[in-house]
C-alpha cells in the first residue's frame, strides 16, 4: 500500500466520522437500528401474528387452520367454565408461589445485603445462583424424584412425621413446592440489591430516635426494601403463569400452559391455543402497570 | 401521548405484517375432490428414507436388513402421541417425513387432510396373507382407496399390580366406580389413565354395557347425549387418578414407584415393567378393550416415495412382523408370522398376543378419529374430534 493510498483510506474514515458527528440522528439510527428491529420484526411481530391467529377458526374435520376472521374462540373461552377453572387456578398458583417465595427470599436476602461479612456474602451469592447453573429439567426431575411414592418426601411423612395418609405425588402440593424452588434465586437477587442500597445511617438515626428493631424494620427497611419485592414478585409470578413442564411432570392439574400445550400438540387447534395465550398475556400486563406504579423498575 | 402513538404504529406496522406473511402459508396437499392418485409402482430408491413412528416400532434388528437391501438409509423421528405425529406429518408441508406409523385416531385426519398418499396394494405380494379384519378396514381404507398398509395391532388391556390388587379384576369398574360392592373404590388415587382424548371412548365402552339405555353402538360414534354421559363418567374418575400417562414411560414410572396400580395399558408397557421385575398382570375385561391397529402411511409429497414403498413392502413381511412382535409385543397383521411365533414363544401366542385371531380382532374398538357423521341411519349428529378434545380439556381442567 503507497502512502497516497493509506491516506485516501484514512482520509474516508475520518469523513465518515465527520459526517455522523454532524448527524447525531444518523449514528442514533445505526445504533439502535438492529436492536429495534429485532424487537419489531422477532418479539412483536410474533406476538402479533399469535393475535392474529386467536380470531381464525379451525376445520374439525382435517384440523387444518381456516383463516376466516371471528370471535368464535374467544366466546368459548367466556363461555365454558372450564377455561375460568384453569386460568383461576394458574393465578392463584402463580400467587403462592410468590408470596411464599417472597416470604423464603426476605431472610436470605437480609443475611446476604447486611449481616454477613463480604466473604460469606459472596459465597452466598453464588450458593443463590448456583442451581441456575444446571438444567432446569434437571431440576424438576429431582423434585419428581423427591415427591413420588417411595420416595424421600414419602419416607419423611411416614417415619418422621407420623403422617402414613400424607402422599404429596401428582399434587398441585408437589407443583407449588417444585416452583418455589426453582424460581427462588430469583426472588432473592433483586431484593438484596433493594437491601445493599438502604442507607446505614437510616437505620442507625431510626435508633436514635428510640425505635424499637420491630418499628425500624417496619418504617425504614421494608417500604425501601419494597420496590426490590415487587421486582422479584414478577420473575416469580410470570414464571409461573407461563410455565406447563412442571405440571406436567410433578403434577397431574391442568395450568393455563397445559391447556395451551394441548390444544397445538394434541388437537392442532392453533386459534383456540392462540385466544387463550391472550389471557396469560392480559394478567401480567395489569401485573407489570401494578408493579410499575410501586417503583418495581428503579430495583432491578 | 406521542409515545402512545408511536407504539400504536408499530403495532399496527407487525399486525399487517404478520397477517400478509401468515396468508403466504397456504395448507398444502389440499386434496381434490376428483379423487386422489393412487401409486401403483416402485421407481428407482432415492437412498433415503424419513420415518415417523412410535418408539419400539423400527429397532436395529429389523431396519438394517431392510438398508442393506435397498440402499435406503433410514432415519427415524420418533412420535409419542398419534397428535404429535399428525403434526409432524404436516411439517414442511408434508416434505420432510416420507411416512409414519399412524394408528387409527390420526389416519381418518390425515387422509381427509390429504396429507397421505393412496397406494394400489397390487404392489405388496404379501396383502394377502393380511388378516380379514385389517384387509380394508375404515381406519385407512376410505372410498375403496388404501391409504397404507397394516403394522401391528394390539388391546388397550386392563394392567394391575399383583401385590396391591390382590385377585384378578373382571370389570372398568375397578377403574371407573368410586365405589365397589358398596365399599369406596380401594385403588381411588392410585388408578391411572390415558391422557388423551381418544380414552374417551373406553368410558363409552363402559357405559355401552352398564348403560344400555344410552344407545351407544360404536364408542368412537357418540351423539351429544351419549358424549356428555361418557364425559360425566370421566369427570367422576378423575379426583382418583393419581396421574394421567401420556407416553407409556409415564405409565411405567407410575407403576414402579406404586404410585400407579391400576389402569389402561400397552402390551409393551406390561412387557417392560415385568422386565424390570414389577409384579404387573393384565386382563381382558367383560365389557371389552378399544384397541390400536397401526398404518404404515405414506406422506402425499413423500421426498423418497420409492424408499417408502419399499419398506412398506418390507414391513408387510410375516418374518418382519414377528420380529416386531417379538420385540414389542403387539400382533402382527400379517397372519403368516404366527407360524413363527409360535414356535418362538410357544401358547403365549396365542393366549397373549392372540395371532391371527380374527374374533378377537373383531371384538375391539380399534381407535377411529371420531367424525361429525356417525356412519350409520343417525346421520351427521356424532361429536367429531374436535368436540372430544374440547371435552378433554373440561375433563382435565376441572
Amino acid at each position: 500500500m503507497t502512502v497516497a493510498e493509506l491516506g485516501a483510506h484514512r482520509g474516508a474514515r475520518r469523513r465518515l466520522s465527520a459526517a455522523l458527528f454532524r448527524r447525531p440522528w444518523a449514528r442514533l439510527a445505526l445504533l439502535l437500528g438492529p436492536p429495534v428491529g429485532w424487537m419489531l420484526v422477532v418479539y412483536l411481530g410474533a406476538l402479533a401474528s399469535l393475535l392474529v391467529t386467536a380470531f381464525w377458526r379451525l376445520d374439525p374435520l382435517t384440523s387444518t387452520v381456516q383463516q376466516e376472521w371471528g370471535l368464535q374462540n374467544f366466546r368459548t373461552l367466556l363461555q365454558d367454565p372450564v377455561y375460568r377453572t384453569i386460568t383461576l387456578r394458574t393465578v392463584g398458583m402463580a400467587a403462592a408461589v410468590t408470596l411464599a417465595d417472597v416470604a423464603l427470599a426476605f431472610p436470605i436476602a437480609y443475611h446476604i445485603a447486611r449481616v454477613a461479612s463480604p466473604r460469606a456474602r459472596q459465597a452466598l451469592l453464588l450458593a443463590v445462583v448456583m442451581p441456575l447453573w444446571s438444567n432446569y429439567l434437571v431440576r424438576v426431575f429431582a423434585w419428581k424424584t423427591i415427591l413420588q411414592g417411595r420416595g424421600i418426601a414419602d419416607w419423611l411423612f411416614t417415619h418422621l412425621l407420623r403422617l402414613p395418609d400424607v402422599h404429596l405425588a401428582a399434587t398441585n402440593w408437589a407443583v407449588g413446592i417444585t416452583f418455589c424452588y426453582l424460581w427462588l434465586p430469583y426472588v432473592i437477587l433483586p431484593i438484596a440489591t433493594a437491601l445493599e442500597r438502604l442507607p446505614a445511617s437510616y437505620l442507625e438515626a431510626s435508633a436514635d430516635l428510640g425505635a424499637r428493631a420491630r418499628t425500624t424494620f417496619r418504617r425504614i427497611v421494608l417500604p425501601l426494601a419494597f420496590p426490590g419485592v415487587v421486582a422479584g414478585s414478577i420473575f416469580s409470578f410470570s414464571l409461573t403463569l407461563g410455565d406447563y413442564i412442571t405440571p406436567t411432570l410433578v403434577g397431574k392439574g391442568f395450568f393455563i400452559g397445559n391447556a395451551i400445550y394441548n390444544y397445538v400438540g394434541l388437537a392442532s387447534n392453533l386459534p383456540l391455543a392462540a385466544a387463550f395465550a391472550v389471557v396469560p398475556i392480559a394478567i401480567m400486563g395489569a401485573y407489570l402497570a401494578g408493579a410499575k406504579r410501586l417503583g418495581a423498575f428503579e430495583a432491578l | 401521548m406521542m409515545r402512545l402513538r408511536l407504539c400504536a404504529a408499530i403495532a399496527a406496522v407487525a399486525l399487517v405484517a404478520a397477517a400478509c406473511g401468515a396468508r403466504e402459508e397456504e395448507p398444502a396437499g389440499g386434496g381434490g375432490t376428483q379423487g386422489p392418485p393412487v401409486i401403483s409402482e416402485i421407481g428407482e430408491p432415492e437412498g433415503a428414507l424419513s420415518l415417523i413412528a412410535w418408539p419400539g416400532y423400527t429397532e436395529k434388528g429389523w431396519v438394517k436388513p431392510f438398508e442393506q437391501e435397498t440402499g435406503c438409509t433410514v432415519t427415524v423421528k420418533y412420535g409419542n402421541t398419534s397428535d404429535e405425529m399428525v403434526n409432524l406429518m404436516r411439517q414442511g408441508g408434508g416434505t420432510l417425513y416420507d411416512g409414519v406409523s399412524a394408528s387409527g385416531d390420526a389416519t381418518n385426519r390425515l387422509i381427509a387432510a390429504g396429507d397421505v398418499a393412496a397406494v394400489d396394494i397390487g404392489l405388496f405380494d404379501d396383502y394377502d396373507q393380511v388378516m380379514q379384519a385389517l384387509q380394508a378396514p375404515p381406519h385407512n381404507t376410505v372410498n375403496g382407496l388404501h391409504y397404507g398398509v397394516p403394522y401391528m395391532w394390539g388391546p388397550n388391556f386392563l394392567m394391575y399390580n399383583t401385590e396391591d390388587v390382590p385377585s384378578p379384576p373382571t370389570s372398568w369398574d375397578v377403574v371407573f366406580e368410586p365405589e365397589l360392592d358398596g365399599q369406596p373404590n380401594p385403588y381411588a388415587g392410585r388408578i391411572t389413565a390415558y391422557d388423551s382424548p381418544i380414552y374417551i371412548a373406553d368410558a363409552a365402552l363402559y357405559l355401552k354395557a352398564h348403560r344400555p339405555e344410552l344407545g351407544i353402538t360404536d364408542p368412537y360414534e357418540l351423539t351429544q347425549e351419549q358424549l356428555d354421559a361418557a364425559v360425566e363418567l370421566l369427570k367422576q374418575q378423575a379426583p382418583m387418578i393419581s396421574k394421567y400417562w401420556a407416553i407409556y414411560t409415564d405409565e411405567i414410572d407410575g407403576f414402579k414407584s406404586g404410585d400407579m396400580v391400576v389402569g389402561t395399558a400397552w402390551p409393551v408397557n406390561q412387557s417392560l415393567l415385568l422386565a424390570d421385575d414389577v409384579p404387573v398382570a393384565s386382563v381382558f375385561p367383560e365389557e371389552g378393550m378399544t384397541g390400536w391397529a397401526d398404518t404404515w402411511m405414506m406422506s402425499a409429497n413423500a421426498p423418497h416415495p420409492n424408499c417408502m414403498l419399499l419398506w412398506m413392502e418390507y414391513t408387510l413381511r410375516a418374518d418382519v412382523q414377528t420380529q416386531v412382535a417379538e420385540f414389542y409385543g403387539a400382533t402382527p397383521s400379517n397372519a403368516a408370522s404366527c407360524q413363527q411365533l409360535r414356535e418362538d414363544l410357544g401358547s403365549e401366542a396365542d393366549d397373549v398376543y392372540h395371532c391371527g385371531d380374527e374374533e378377537y380382532l373383531s371384538s375391539l374398538a380399534l381407535w377411529k378419529t371420531p367424525l361429525a357423521d356417525c356412519g350409520d341411519d343417525r346421520g351427521a349428529t356424532c361429536m367429531d374430534y374436535s368436540v372430544w378434545t374440547q371435552k378433554w380439556t373440561e375433563i382435565r381442567g376441572a
